[in-house]
């Protein structure tokens, strides 16, 4: 805000020179705008709205509409309404609670591993560090790097049962080389996807770290508690609604991993790392099946929806106060 | 916090701080290494961390043989144009709300925000035959519409936020000058909002140059970005790992430096104003 500096000199102007012209028109401009404002106000917003709504109308409609339909790009000639077949098929298919199941462990698993080592990287960022702004940039580094290079990365330098770092630092230890994309798929996928997401949450609990009142703090330390006790009853409740944002957030993004899959593994062996995001791009732009990868776009929105209307609730109470 | 054991305190914070960090950059370090090696000291094991034959033989290679150039120019015409189209769109709609509100703003903003909501892999099968119809798979201009379409939510909301900040009062005393709305915009409101202006675009750029959703499904090769040819690495069995570090390298540099730049206004643009 040092930039704005000079500016109250200039709110300070109608107060040293309060002519009539000037007061009449404090009282029109008060609590509602002049009509030809608010007339041009709404003619700013119209094309916003207007865009975002057949952003979300139109493709959703079609997606609705499709999903009654037996359409295959194969053989585009024989489109037939079906009701809910495709949705019973979709529903029904091993397919769906196989990934439903990996899209739930993901999600959860990042969710879990972000959270619980961004408390404690961002508690450590908080402590006096010398050089603070530099370890600040390696740590947000990751959250910078595109998702098709981070996995890729990870995959072949990283995770190579053979040549990578990790089975390098295995044999050191007299272990044997984890091969990760066929042992664990899933797990290496998690690895990826958290090393991504951990900058996100450790940068948001420490920006509301730093809001914590230090006087708060430091009463509590000259009341005798020590610094478990701090964290448990002073720290961790303030941390409360950023952890509950950047859970939310995070399942947003999380729901629909793709480029990690997409260029790892492909969502195999078998179905091991396939999630709803990626079983659904397979069926619409693999098998061609429109019919049935539209009944599973249904369910992903239905899915982000509850997500989504927990988050919309968070920052509209946040919008009043 | 004046303690008895400061020096102690900082000293054992500070190492393991630099650890922690070190630790998580460590795999954009590696890379950044690896793609200085030739493609045997890639893949030797033991690995060599420092004392390798330096070269920069990878980088030459990667533009002649994949024509990273010709990706890299799509990934600034996509990122660039989708982010300057959703400000050019999105300002009249920030300052309307934010200057002008009316009873439904809020709904309007919260309605706003969850279109963001909608995961892109539902309306994916839609947005695929609109674009084959259209003529619009593999362009840029289908990548710049549906990228701008996707940030309009996230641009909207981080200028109305900067916006609302702006003291009224300002505005009323320019008014009460005589300055018409025109000359208001101009000389007193543009000047106050070049700092949100700013790291809005910045954030988006961002988001659209790592999009690796719609671009890996709506792109092949014309129009196909960083992120798609990065992919395109993924395929042979991944055995040229100096050259994935190269182009890598290349991929994320820009980025990461505006990124480094714009890590304040992340938190703030990225939770829509829930966390400051």
């Amino acid at each position: 805000m040092s930039a704005h500096a000079p500016e109250p000199n200039l709110a300070a102007i109608p107060h040293l020179a309060p002519d009539g012209r000037a007061s009449s028109q404090i009282t029109e401009a008060g609590p509602t705008a002049p009509r030809q404002m608010q007339l041009l106000a709404r003619a700013l917003l119209t094309p916003a709205v207007a865009l975002l709504f057949i952003w979300m109308i139109v493709p959703l409609a079609l997606t609705i509409y499709f999903s009654t339909l037996h359409y295959n790009l194969l053989d585009p000639e024989t489109q037939q309404f079906v009701g809910l077949e495709n949705f019973r098929y979709f529903l029904t298919d091993p397919a769906f609670l196989a990934s439903l199941q990996n899209t739930l462990v993901l999600v959860g698993s990042v969710l879990g591993l972000t959270i619980l080592l961004g408390i404690p990287v961002a508690l450590l960022l908080d402590q006096p560090v010398i050089g603070r702004s530099i370890v600040r940039l390696m740590v947000i580094a990751p959250f910078f790097v595109m998702p098709t290079v981070s996995a890729l990365i990870w995959k072949n330098l990283l995770m190579h049962p053979v040549s990578g770092l990790f089975a390098w630092i295995a044999k050191l230890f007299g272990a044997t080389p984890i091969d990760w994309f066929n042992d664990a798929p899933l797990f290496a996928i998690i690895l990826i996807v958290a090393w991504q997401w951990l900058p996100f949450a450790t940068l948001i609990l420490l920006t509301a770290l730093q809001s914590l009142d230090e006087e708060q703090k430091e009463a509590a330390e000259m009341d005798g508690a020590g610094a478990v006790s701090t964290f448990i009853y002073i720290t961790l409740p303030h941390l409360a609604r950023p952890i509950t944002v950047v859970i939310l957030i995070e399942t947003i993004f999380l729901l629909t991993v793709f480029a990690e899959i997409f260029v790892t593994t492909g969502g195999g062996p078998g179905l091991q790392t396939t999630n709803i995001a990626f079983l659904i791009y397979s069926q619409a732009l693999i098998q061609y099946d429109i019919g049935s990868a539209s009944a599973g776009g249904l369910v992903a929105v239905v899915i982000a929806n509850i997500v989504a209307f927990f988050l919309v609730r968070i920052v509209g109470r946040n919008l009043e106060a | 916090m004046a303690r008895v054991a400061t020096t102690r305190r900082v000293a054992i914070s500070t190492i393991s701080a630099w650890l922690v960090g070190f630790l998580i950059f460590f795999p954009i370090l590696w890379m950044v290494l690896t793609s200085f090696k030739t493609e045997l000291e890639a893949f030797a094991v033991p690995p060599s961390f420092l004392f390798f034959h330096w070269t920069t033989e990878n980088y030459a290679t990667v533009q002649e043989r994949s024509d990273y150039v010709h990706h890299a120019i799509n990934s600034i015409i996509i990122a660039g144009g989708s982010t300057l189209i959703a400000l050019l769109i999105a300002i009249p709609a920030a300052w309307s709300m934010a200057f002008a509100p009316t009873k439904r703003t809020k709904d309007v903003l919260l309605w706003m925000l969850s279109t963001k909501m909608m995961p892109s892999v539902g309306v994916l099968v839609p947005i695929y035959l609109i674009w084959r119809d259209f003529g619009l798979l593999d362009s840029r201009i289908g990548l710049v519409i549906i990228l701008c379409l996707g940030n309009l939510p996230i641009v909207i909301w981080m200028l109305f936020t900067y916006f609302k900040e702006i003291p009224k009062d300002i505005l009323e005393a320019a008014r009460m000058d005589g300055a018409t709305i025109s000359r208001e915009l101009i000389y007193v409101l543009t000047p106050m909002a070049v700092p949100g202006l700013a790291s809005t675009l910045l954030l988006n750029l961002i988001l659209a140059w790592n999009e690796a959703f719609w671009t890996l499904n709506l792109s092949t090769l014309q129009a196909a970005p960083l992120t798609v040819f990065i992919a395109s690495y993924s395929s042979p069995e991944g055995l040229f790992w100096a050259k994935l570090s190269a182009a890598s390298t290349l991929a994320i540099a820009p980025i990461l430096v505006l990124g480094w730049f714009s890590q304040r206004q992340l938190v703030r643009g990225l939770t829509f104003g829930a966390v400051k």
